[in-house]
């Protein structure tokens, strides 16, 4: 056990540091503004140009092959300077960097990476949710082409996207889970047509719904083999649970931080239940980061977390929820008589962290059944 | 290129780990009768003495003590998982104390409480006013506990003599009163005076190695859990197999992962962090430990069903020393209400 920094760590930690007070965009918290999701992209390419994007991922796609630690450091910097979170794509570079053939990673990294080529996930659907693979969005091979048609909806950033890491039935005639393949849809195309999804705390720009009428795909933009759609599927999930994959850290430091200097503004006009609460999102916050850093340090002796994203995406869920339930005591009737009150929000939007990338429901089956080794019913 | 950031044992930590793993299981008790087997408990207690485990604390000669906090909280997070019944943390925060004031540590020696468990007790005058509490001396023999006095700007130790019999809520640790007027003892040999930060990063440890308890006591009894609804049949069917059933141990298992991912880090930043840093790590490693602790032991008496509500079922065991752990050096509900004092109410914000 050592946290310390090593020197090539500090000297990384100082430059980003630097970097960072002369460059933070100052946005507002993710997912309670439509401004931030309007401003992102801009944030996305000022990290990547800045040589601070995708540290840990391959130098030949734009990454910087350094170990994930500097992801770590990358994030407590972010936190500690109250900046945005980096953007959450690592789910999909992994899906595709595991799955896709040499000329697919070659294609599609680089852009994804450096933020120029904007993408969106089309996984779920109005009738498959938890039960992903009922999923009923068809994809049907027509010459060099396949032929999309289904409703996507919960799909993040579809309004900005370019691509579309999509999820659909090649071949109806097998099991469930076996005639599934994934593609990669460009999404400015006639047959496609996005609808936004306003949440119920008010934002329209972060999620959206997709709807697919005789939409093309080229054959070769299939990423991994016809009917290992659903592994791609897992291997992206489990990673989109992964708060160390997502960057969430430097998110809740920053939330439950923000809350803190609210109530040290004046501490004593906030009750001491609503004080124990900011409290207490500090003390999750911290879990949360500490519990990466270990989680990133496992990886040094190469343990495949599988299941063990869920037990991680549930620790999110907790510190999410709780930084909500602070946001909205501090908020006292502010939240009520001020629809737009920053504290609402962030709590309306906690709500959705037990349901997105897998129901808390679903986690705790797979954790009881894969992890404690319970029996199935 | 050379990592230093790294949560991992080095194979030093991860070889005093399976060792005291090792030992805790073998000797620690099984059942709620094995309590009362004196020969395990002696043979437990010579072997942890034995093991130097009581010395980690000790002074090298520099002023260090001859082994991390983060060592001492691996033999604590074993002790707990086995719910061994032998001295551990007791003695090695006296002997930390001691060597905080320049003493030679003395065998046998703990620390006096106030009652509400939360700091040593501060006593001035020639005897004490108020009944103290021990926590984890030697059950039957006589004991003495250290005492602060306050002189100048900091503290002398003193000693008084542990004169109550064991009692408490833990029935794995012993914890003694101090009747209200006995006589201080001078503590001889100490070469310098307690300051206020001496006694803040004493303090850090005691929240280290309770947080490293409730670690290990947490795991204990969610794998005695798992095992039981596996077995435990209604219905014809395990009781593991329902889902109501394996949410409440999933969630269990969750809460330990994020619990020890926090509390390993409260046990290195003892030693490795400046004072203020390392014990606001404590605090939060605390705060998180105890209200998991707490709801994984419901959790495990829970899911034993009747049989977890009877004196013969180890859990309450288990519940019983998380409570002690939660207390000792502040429960939740402090932790918390101390970390308001430093992040919300300093006007500049935290250091």
């Amino acid at each position: 056990m050592d946290l310390r920094d090593s020197p090539a760590e500090a000297a990384f930690r100082t430059r980003f540091r630097a970097w960072l007070a002369a460059h933070n965009p100052g946005l507002p918290v993710s997912s309670t503004d439509d401004e931030y999701w309007a401003r992102q992209a801009e944030w996305h390419t000022a990290l990547y140009d800045a040589g601070f994007f995708g540290l840990s991922w391959p130098a030949r796609f734009g990454g910087h092959d350094l170990p994930t630690v500097f992801d770590v450091i990358l994030d407590e910097e972010l936190a500690a300077a109250g900046s945005p979170p980096r953007p959450s794509l690592g789910y999909l570079v992994q899906g595709i960097a595991t799955h896709g053939s040499n000329a697919i990673q070659e294609r599609f990294l680089p852009g994804l990476i450096s933020g120029r080529e904007r993408w969106c996930q089309g996984f779920s659907e109005p009738d498959a949710g938890s039960d992903l693979a009922a999923l009923r969005t068809t994809a049907t091979r027509d010459g060099d082409e396949y032929v999309i048609n289904g409703h996507k909806i919960w799909t993040s950033y579809s309004d900005v996207a370019d691509w579309c890491f999509l999820l659909a039935r090649t071949d109806p005639a097998v099991p469930k889970h076996k005639g599934l393949s994934a593609f990669a849809v460009p999404m400015r195309q006639p047959g496609i047509e996005q609808r936004p999804l306003r949440m119920i705390n008010g934002i329209t720009t972060e999620f959206g719904q997709v709807l697919f009428d005789a939409a093309r795909v080229p054959a070769e933009n299939m990423i991994g083999e016809p009917g290992e759609g659903w592994r791609v599927a897992m291997t992206i999930v489990s990673h989109e649970r992964e708060p160390g994959e997502l960057g969430y850290v430097a998110r809740y430091a920053k939330m439950a931080g923000d809350l803190e200097a609210a109530v040290r503004k004046d501490p004593g006009s906030f009750r001491s239940d609503q004080r124990e609460a900011v409290a207490w999102a500090y003390v999750q916050a911290e879990m949360l980061r500490l519990h990466v850093c270990r989680r990133l340090s496992e990886r040094l002796d190469r343990v495949d977390h599988g299941p063990g994203g869920s037990i991680d995406k549930l620790l999110m869920t907790w510190v999410e929820q709780a930084v909500g339930a602070a946001a909205l005591a501090v908020a006292g009737s502010r939240a009520v008589i001020d629809t737009d009150d920053v504290g609402l929000k962030i709590y309306l939007y906690s709500r959705a962290q037990s349901v997105m990338g897998g129901t808390s429901q679903i986690q705790k089956n797979i954790v009881a059944t894969r992890i404690l080794g319970l029996p199935t019913a | 290129m050379i990592l230093a950031m790294d949560t991992r044992d080095t194979p030093e930590q991860a070889e005093l780990r399976r060792t005291a793993r090792q030992l805790a299981r073998q000797l620690g008790p099984r059942t709620v009768a094995d309590l009362d087997d004196r020969k395990r408990r002696e043979r437990l207690a010579v072997e942890v003495r034995d093991a130097g485990w009581l010395e980690l604390r000790h002074d090298t000669g520099d002023g260090s003590p001859l082994a991390g906090g983060f060592e001492a909280a691996i033999i604590a997070d074993a002790l707990g998982e086995a719910v061994a019944d032998v001295s551990f943390a007791g003695p090695v925060l006296a002997a930390d104390l001691a060597r905080r004031a320049g003493a030679r540590p003395v065998d046998g020696t703990v620390v006096a409480f106030a009652r509400d468990l939360i700091d040593a007790a501060v006593v001035s005058g020639p005897t004490t006013r108020a009944p103290l509490y021990a926590v984890e001396p030697a059950a039957h023999a006589p004991a003495a506990a250290y005492v602060l006095v306050p002189e100048g700007d900091g503290y002398r130790l003193a000693q008084v003599e542990v004169d109550g019999a064991s009692d408490g809520a833990d029935l794995t640790r012993t914890l003694r009163s101090v009747s209200a007027g006995a006589r201080l003892l001078a503590v001889p040999d100490q070469s310098r005076l307690l300051t206020r930060a001496d006694l803040a990063c004493w303090a850090t440890l005691g929240l280290a190695l309770t947080s490293a308890d409730l670690i290990g006591l947490m795991r204990g009894v969610l794998d005695l859990t798992v095992a039981y609804a596996k077995e435990r049949r209604q219905y014809g069917v395990a009781i593991g197999s329902f889902q109501a059933v394996q949410h409440l141990l999933a969630e269990a298992h969750c809460l330990i992962e994020g619990a020890f991912s926090i509390a390993l880090h409260a046990a290195w930043a003892v030693d490795e962090r400046a004072p203020d840093e390392a014990r606001t790590a404590g605090r939060v490693a605390k705060a998180y430990c105890a209200r998991a602790a707490r709801s994984v032991c419901e959790t495990a008496v829970q899911v034993h069903g009747g049989m977890g509500n009877t004196w013969e079922c180890i859990v309450h065991v288990y519940l019983r020393r998380a409570l002690l752990s939660t207390q000792w050096f502040g429960d939740d509900g402090e932790q918390l209400l101390q970390l308001q004092r430093t992040r919300l109410e300093a006007p500049h914000g935290p250091a």
